[in-house]
């Protein structure tokens, strides 16, 4: 009957009323563009400048060794490694005479800790200066080593698609991109739209409103609705991100000067290049920025991507749900929750982790298995299908993972039925598992 | 027509380590206010919550206005006070009040109707925008015995409706029980306060340990288990107290408690004090209190070793 109905709505209004819902549903996308942005700030701002005293027994590194905003490297005069520190260095590189036969190393010694990062970009410049030497030892002038390095940047990697019906442009980069933010929202809010449930159950069962309401309702109708209906919470929460991303894009874009956009739009009806050939009409650097990241974009499938999240949230919401909703039912307090919560939880944080690695290599069998059982597809799926359907993920397993999920969240919802039944009216007693899986298996 | 609402018949249901229910069977006269009463633990929760649908016997069938027990439409002709009150600490009472109207299957326009016509009885209607967790115990008490009476139940469950509510407000309770009862519901009330059931109920029930020990109307309980205990108030004593027709068991001044022996009447002992010619002031008869009866069925049966014997 109606009576379920009656339940969602007030488990959906009491919560989508509440001041909390609103300003987290508000705050969170503004405190991610800051994160964001904070991030990229404090990259830029944290480097401290590293002065190098390079001592060079082979005599060409002079002016051979490029300088960057954290590098600065020098040749002093009688600097060693007693004295660099006192004489204003951070660090001294060593370079022993190189012969091109013998494997040779070569030392930097700091005062500070170099940090991974640049220790690479040591390395890279100390290399790149030997090339450059034996090059021009081989007979390349100065000039042409140089032109050979600007020739080089006009070559880029463009990643296509080998389907049925042709190539399609893919972008592993933005793949990667799309199957991590999709995991990581389903792992978030499967986790605290799960644990929303318990509290909400809990709460129920300590404020004994529960046998009242149970004395009006079937106890799997007060249970399906506050599932469904923090569901729809999650769901409007996701409609209203949705919204504002799109209102903050659009809001960016009206930044962007009309001219540049105009450029854009030559850009897209032209593939990439700007018409009438040469240099008469370059695109300016904003516009093929823009180009480039709309281009990028508009290489995921994104109905097909949105469409599975939707399903994958939902399905993964309810599987977890219904058993977040079984321990709600048997504990009084969150302390009584926490041994009962744990095996809950930790299937969802191994999927989390199953999913970086699926990022990596989207067709491992891990990958391939963990995205077919229900306890972890709604995450590992979601970073693979991202990746292609149905190159990546063919359309057997696509329909084996959505079908295992929904037989899934089925059982799960049955065996937490049978559970709740017994355990909201019971007081006092700690329930163990075993109990717990008594109840849920004898004949009613 | 049928007379009883309610009909029990050999209600069994078993835990894993105890007999919460062991075959009980009563039935309960339309219009009544019955008591059922029993130590903590007896199994009235449990009793009560097949009545209301909320358990399922394991054996025998319960009759409802004539017909079989249907748990899903049934309750709706019940109103359920449980013993711990229960409400949604953070939402409006007027919200909440009609929210549990609605889940009780009254339409939403039915529901404010009645929850107008029950706050203003009872003076509630400032509350409608404050919530649970802004009433006092006494005040929610109240708005749960509004939220289980709202919906016309033919059949109404009070699990101590009485904790926690000052004399005053008890009294106004009380009023709306013996009303209910007048317009023709039929009131289950379970208590351990005997003053409040001999006062209040029509028929008694009394379990312990998941069986049924006594059943009766109040009288009829006190007349079965009275002893025959008079009380004497004689203006000055007499040089025997002693007669052959009873025993002294107290005697306070000229205050006499006398207990009359097996083949006499009352008037045998008045006949004794007569012929001494002392001047009789008072004289009636002791009838146990509901608390004795209680106290001497219960007592010594270790209720609550129970919850450790196995069932067979």
């Amino acid at each position: 009957m109606n009576k379920i109905l009656l339940i969602i709505q007030r488990e959906y209004l009491s919560r989508v009323k509440n001041r909390t819902f609103i300003l987290t549903t508000l705050l969170t996308p503004l405190l991610f563009a800051l994160m964001i942005g904070g991030a990229t700030f404090f990259s830029m701002q944290g480097h401290t400048k590293h002065k190098i005293a390079v001592v060079d027994a082979n005599g060409f590194f002079k002016g051979n060794l490029k300088n960057t905003d954290e590098l600065v490297f020098e040749f002093p005069e009688g600097v060693d490694t007693g004295n660099f520190v006192a004489k204003g260095y951070t660090d001294i590189l060593l370079i022993p005479k190189f012969d091109g036969i013998k494997k040779t190393d070569y030392t930097i010694r700091s005062e500070k800790s170099l940090g991974f990062a640049l220790q690479e970009k040591v390395k890279d410049k100390v290399n790149a200066a030997i090339e450059d030497q034996r090059l021009q030892e081989n007979g390349i002038t100065r000039a042409q080593l140089d032109s050979i390095h600007e020739q080089s940047k006009f070559a880029e990697l463009r990643t296509m698609h080998q389907g049925k019906d042709g190539a399609r442009e893919s972008s592993e980069g933005l793949a990667a991109a799309i199957g991590y933010g999709c995991g990581i929202l389903i792992y978030i809010t499967m986790l605290i739209y799960g644990m929303m449930v318990m509290r909400g159950i809990m709460e129920e069962k300590t404020n004994r409103i529960a046998e009242v309401v149970i004395s009006s309702v079937k106890p799997f109708q007060l249970m399906m609705g506050k599932i469904i209906g923090i569901g729809a919470v999650g769901i409007t929460q996701f409609i209203l991100w949705i919204i504002l991303i799109f209102g903050l894009a659009t809001a960016a874009q009206s930044f962007i000067s009309h001219d540049t956009m105009e450029q854009v739009r030559m850009l897209q009806q032209n593939g990439g290049v700007m018409p009438g050939g040469g240099g008469a009409m370059q695109a300016s650097e904003a516009a093929q920025k823009v180009y480039n990241v709309q281009h990028t974009l508009g290489t995921a499938n994104w109905p097909l991507i949105i469409g599975c999240f939707i399903f994958y949230f939902v399905g993964g919401y309810l599987f977890y749900a219904a058993l977040f909703a079984a321990i709600g039912s048997v504990v009084e307090d969150v302390q009584g929750s926490q041994s009962l919560t744990l095996p809950v939880t930790m299937p969802i944080i191994f999927s989390f982790f199953i999913m970086t690695s699926a990022i990596q290599n989207p067709d491992s069998s891990l990958a391939v298995w963990a995205s077919i059982i229900p306890f972890s597809s709604p995450i590992v799926m979601m970073a693979r299908i991202a990746f292609g359907v149905p190159g990546t993920v063919p359309y057997w397993q696509l329909g084996a993972s959505m079908l295992c999920l929904v037989s899934g969240f089925l059982f799960t919802t049955w065996l937490a039925g049978k559970i709740y039944r017994t355990g909201i009216l019971l007081y006092g007693k700690k329930t163990t598992w075993k109990e717990m899986m008594k109840w849920a298996f004898r004949k009613s | 027509m049928q007379n009883t609402i309610l009909e029990l018949h050999n209600l069994k249901k078993y835990y894993a380590t105890q007999k919460a229910v062991d075959d009980i069977s009563f039935s309960i006269e339309k219009g009544s206010i019955f008591g059922l009463l029993g130590p903590n633990g007896a199994g009235k929760t449990t009793l009560l919550r097949m009545i209301t649908g909320i358990f399922y016997p394991d054996s025998g069938n319960i009759q409802l206005d004539g017909k079989a027990f249907d748990p899903v439409n049934d309750i709706l002709k019940i109103g359920y006070m449980p013993e711990e009150r229960g409400l949604y600490k953070k939402m409006k009472i007027g919200e909440q009040a009609l929210y549990l109207a609605q889940l009780k299957g009254l339409s939403k326009s039915q529901a404010m109707e009645k929850i107008r016509f029950w706050f203003k009885r009872l003076e509630m209607e400032s509350w409608w925008n404050k919530k649970v967790e802004d009433l006092s115990k006494g005040m929610s008490q109240k708005l749960q015995f509004v939220i289980t009476v709202l919906h016309e139940p033919k059949l109404i469950i009070l699990d101590e409706p009485f904790s926690g509510l000052d004399p005053v407000n008890a009294n106004l309770i009380k009023d709306e029980i013996y009303g209910l009862a007048q317009r023709g519901s039929t009131v289950i009330f379970s208590t351990h306060r005997m003053e409040q059931v001999e006062e209040i109920c029509d028929h008694i029930v009394l379990v312990n340990m998941g069986k049924k020990i006594l059943d009766g109307t109040v009288s009829n309980v006190k007349q079965q288990f009275k002893e025959n205990k008079f009380s004497v108030v004689l203006h000055e004593l007499p040089a025997s107290v002693n007669g052959n027709s009873f025993e002294l068991v107290d005697q306070k001044a000229n205050r006499l408690v006398v207990k009359i022996k097996e083949g006499f009447r009352s008037n045998d002992v008045l006949k004794h004090f007569l012929q001494q010619d002392v001047t009789i002031e008072g004289f009636n008869e002791i009838l146990p209190s509901l608390n004795d009866i209680f106290i001497r069925q219960v007592e010594g049966t270790k209720s609550t070793a129970r919850a450790f014997q196995n069932v067979q």
